[in-house]
C-alpha cells in the first residue's frame, strides 16, 4: 500500500524535488530582470533618443517571443554558450538567462513607470539644494520609485515563477517536471498530481501578490504617493 | 539703485522664452546682504521664472546672473555647488515624500555638505526648531497640514546656511488660515537676517520686512520701490488695479461689500 501516493506524498515529493529548482529559476531569473530592467528604464527615461531607442526595441523584440522559445534557444539552441559550466548545467543556466532576459523586459516597463509618476518637483527640490542629478535619482527619485514599482513588480513575481515552468520543457526537474513525473509512472494519479501541482503554484503566488500588492498599495497612499 | 558694497545677488538683463512665449524681457536688480525683496504682479508675469533663471531650474536665454560676484552663466562653474548656495521654497513645498521631516532637512547636509550622519541630525533638528517643527520631526509630509510642511521646506532651505533664499509663492498653495504661520516663520527668519527674494502677493509681509517691492508684469520690472511708495502712492495705474484687486480679494475695500447684495433676497 505504500507504493500508492496519497496527496500528502505527492506534495511533499514535489515540493522536495521541483521546488527547490523553481524557486532557484524564479529568484535569479528575477534578478537578473531587476539589473537589466533598471538599466532599460534608465535608458528610455534619462538617456536621450538613441540609447531610449535601443532600450524600447529590446523591450519589444523580446516581449514578442514566446519563453518557451527562448527558453530552447538559450539551453540548447547557442553552443557554446555556457562553456564553463557542466554540461548538465547548462540548459539550467539557459532556463535562468530566458527568463531573466524577457523579465527585464517587463521590469523596464515597470520601473519607467514608476519613475515617470514620482512627482517632478522632487527633482527640482533635489536640484535646488544642489544635488547632482545622478544624488537626486540615487537619493530622491529612486526610493520612491522603488517604492511604487511594489505592487507591479509582486505581479512580475508571479509571472515569473508560473513560467519557469517552461523549464520542464529542456529537462529541468522542478515543479512541474516533478508532477509530471509521478503523472507518468502512476497513470491513475495524473489528475491528482496536476492538482497537486496548480495548489502548490497558487499557494507560492496568491499570498504573496496579495501582501506584497495591497500592503503595499496601503503603504503608499499613506505616504501620499502614487495615484494620488 | 546705489550699491555700498558687492551686491550677494546680482541679477543683469534677464531674458528668457518658452518657445514663441517670451516670459522675461530684460530684468534686472541687485540684492545686498540680509536684503528682502518682494516681487509681485499678475500670474503670468514671469514671476515664478525669474527665481527659476537665478538658480538656473530653467537657464536664462539671455543675461546674467551673479552671487556675491561670480557669474552663473559662465561654461566653467559648478552649478550644484552653486545651488546649495541658493536655497529654494517652493509653492507645493516638494518635500521629499519618502523622507520623514527632519530626514527632508538633514539630506542636503549629509549628501551635498557632507557633513557626518549624528551632526546633520544635529543641525537638522535644530533648524526645525527655527521654524517650531521639533515636534513633528518623525512625521513623513503626507502627515502633515499644508502648513507644517511648508515649514519643513523652508527649514530645508535654511539648514544650508545659503547666502540667499528664493521663495516661490511660498503661501499660495495654502488654506487661508495656515497662511499665518508660514508668514511668522519667514518674518522671523528675514529679521534674523536672511537674505531673500519672495515671490508673494502678502502685502502684510512685504510691508514688515521689505526692502524693496518689484512689480512685474508681462516680464519687465514695471515699478519698484520701498513698501511704502509701492503699497501708498505707486504711479503707475496697472499697480493701483492689482493692489486694488488685492484688497478686494482681503476684504478691505468697499467694492465688496457693494458686491453681494443680501438684502434683495430677504
Amino acid at each position: 500500500m505504500n507504493d500508492v501516493p496519497n496527496f500528502a506524498t505527492i506534495f511533499f515529493y514535489i515540493l522536495r524535488t521541483g521546488l527547490p529548482a523553481t524557486l532557484m529559476l524564479t529568484a535569479l531569473g528575477l534578478l537578473i530582470g531587476f539589473v537589466l530592467g533598471l538599466t532599460l528604464a534608465l535608458m528610455r527615461v534619462y538617456g536621450g533618443k538613441e540609447l531610449g531607442w535601443l532600450a524600447s526595441g529590446y523591450e519589444k523584440l523580446l516581449r514578442g517571443i514566446p519563453v518557451l522559445i527562448l527558453i530552447s534557444i538559450f539551453s540548447f539552441g547557442i553552443p557554446g554558450l555556457f562553456w564553463y559550466l557542466e554540461p548538465l548545467e547548462r540548459p539550467l543556466a539557459g532556463c535562468i538567462l530566458a527568463l531573466g532576459l524577457r523579465s527585464g523586459a517587463y521590469q523596464s516597463q515597470i520601473f519607467r513607470g514608476a519613475i515617470l509618476s514620482v512627482n517632478p518637483g522632487q527633482m527640482e527640490a533635489a536640484l535646488a539644494l544642489g544635488m547632482s542629478r545622478f544624488q537626486a535619482f540615487q537619493h530622491v527619485i529612486f526610493p520612491q520609485a522603488l517604492r511604487l514599482s511594489v505592487p507591479s513588480s509582486s505581479n512580475e513575481y508571479a509571472v515569473v515563477i508560473k513560467d519557469s515552468s517552461f523549464a520542464y520543457g529542456v529537462g529541468i526537474t522542478e515543479i512541474t517536471k516533478s508532477g509530471l513525473d509521478i503523472a507518468g509512472n502512476f497513470i491513475e494519479l495524473w489528475a491528482l498530481s496536476m492538482g497537486v501541482v496548480a495548489i502548490i503554484y497558487f499557494l507560492f503566488t496568491y499570498p504573496i501578490t496579495r501582501i506584497f500588492g495591497e500592503r503595499q498599495t496601503k503603504k503608499l497612499k499613506k505616504l501620499g504617493m502614487g495615484g494620488g | 539703485m546705489e550699491i555700498k558694497y558687492e551686491p550677494v545677488l546680482r541679477v543683469v538683463d534677464l531674458w528668457k522664452s518658452y518657445e514663441d512665449l517670451e516670459v522675461l524681457k530684460g530684468v534686472s536688480f541687485d540684492l545686498a546682504e540680509r536684503e528682502v525683496k518682494v516681487i509681485f504682479g499678475p500670474s503670468g508675469s514671469g514671476k515664478s521664472t525669474l527665481l527659476r533663471c537665478i538658480n538656473m531650474l530653467s537657464p536664462p536665454d539671455k543675461g546674467e546672473v551673479y552671487l556675491s560676484g561670480q557669474n552663473l552663466i559662465a561654461p566653467s562653474v559648478n552649478i550644484n555647488a552653486i545651488r546649495a548656495r541658493i536655497g529654494m521654497v517652493f509653492q507645493h513645498f516638494n518635500l521629499f515624500a519618502h523622507l520623514k521631516a527632519i530626514d527632508n532637512v538633514s539630506l542636503g547636509l549629509r549628501r551635498v555638505k557632507g557633513l557626518p550622519k549624528e551632526e546633520a541630525r544635529v543641525k537638522a533638528l535644530e533648524t526645525l526648531e527655527r521654524v517650531k517643527m521639533a515636534k513633528w520631526a518623525d512625521h513623513y509630509p503626507a502627515q502633515l497640514s499644508g502648513g507644517q510642511q511648508q515649514r519643513v521646506g523652508i527649514a530645508r532651505a535654511l539648514a544650508m546656511e545659503p547666502d540667499v533664499i528664493l521663495f516661490d509663492e511660498p503661501t499660495s498653495a495654502l488654506d487661508p488660515e495656515l497662511i499665518g504661520e508660514v508668514l511668522q516663520v519667514m518674518l522671523d527668519i528675514a529679521k534674523a537676517g536672511t537674505t531673500m527674494v519672495v515671490v508673494t502677493h502678502e502685502m502684510g509681509f512685504a510691508r514688515a520686512v521689505a526692502s524693496e517691492m518689484i512689480f512685474l508684469d508681462s516680464g519687465i520690472i514695471l515699478e519698484r520701490g520701498t513698501p511704502e511708495h509701492m503699497l501708498t502712492s505707486p504711479k503707475s495705474g496697472r499697480v493701483k488695479f492689482f493692489l486694488k484687486q488685492i484688497d478686494i480679494l482681503y476684504g478691505r475695500h468697499e467694492e465688496l461689500i457693494k458686491l453681494p447684495d443680501e438684502d434683495e433676497n430677504k
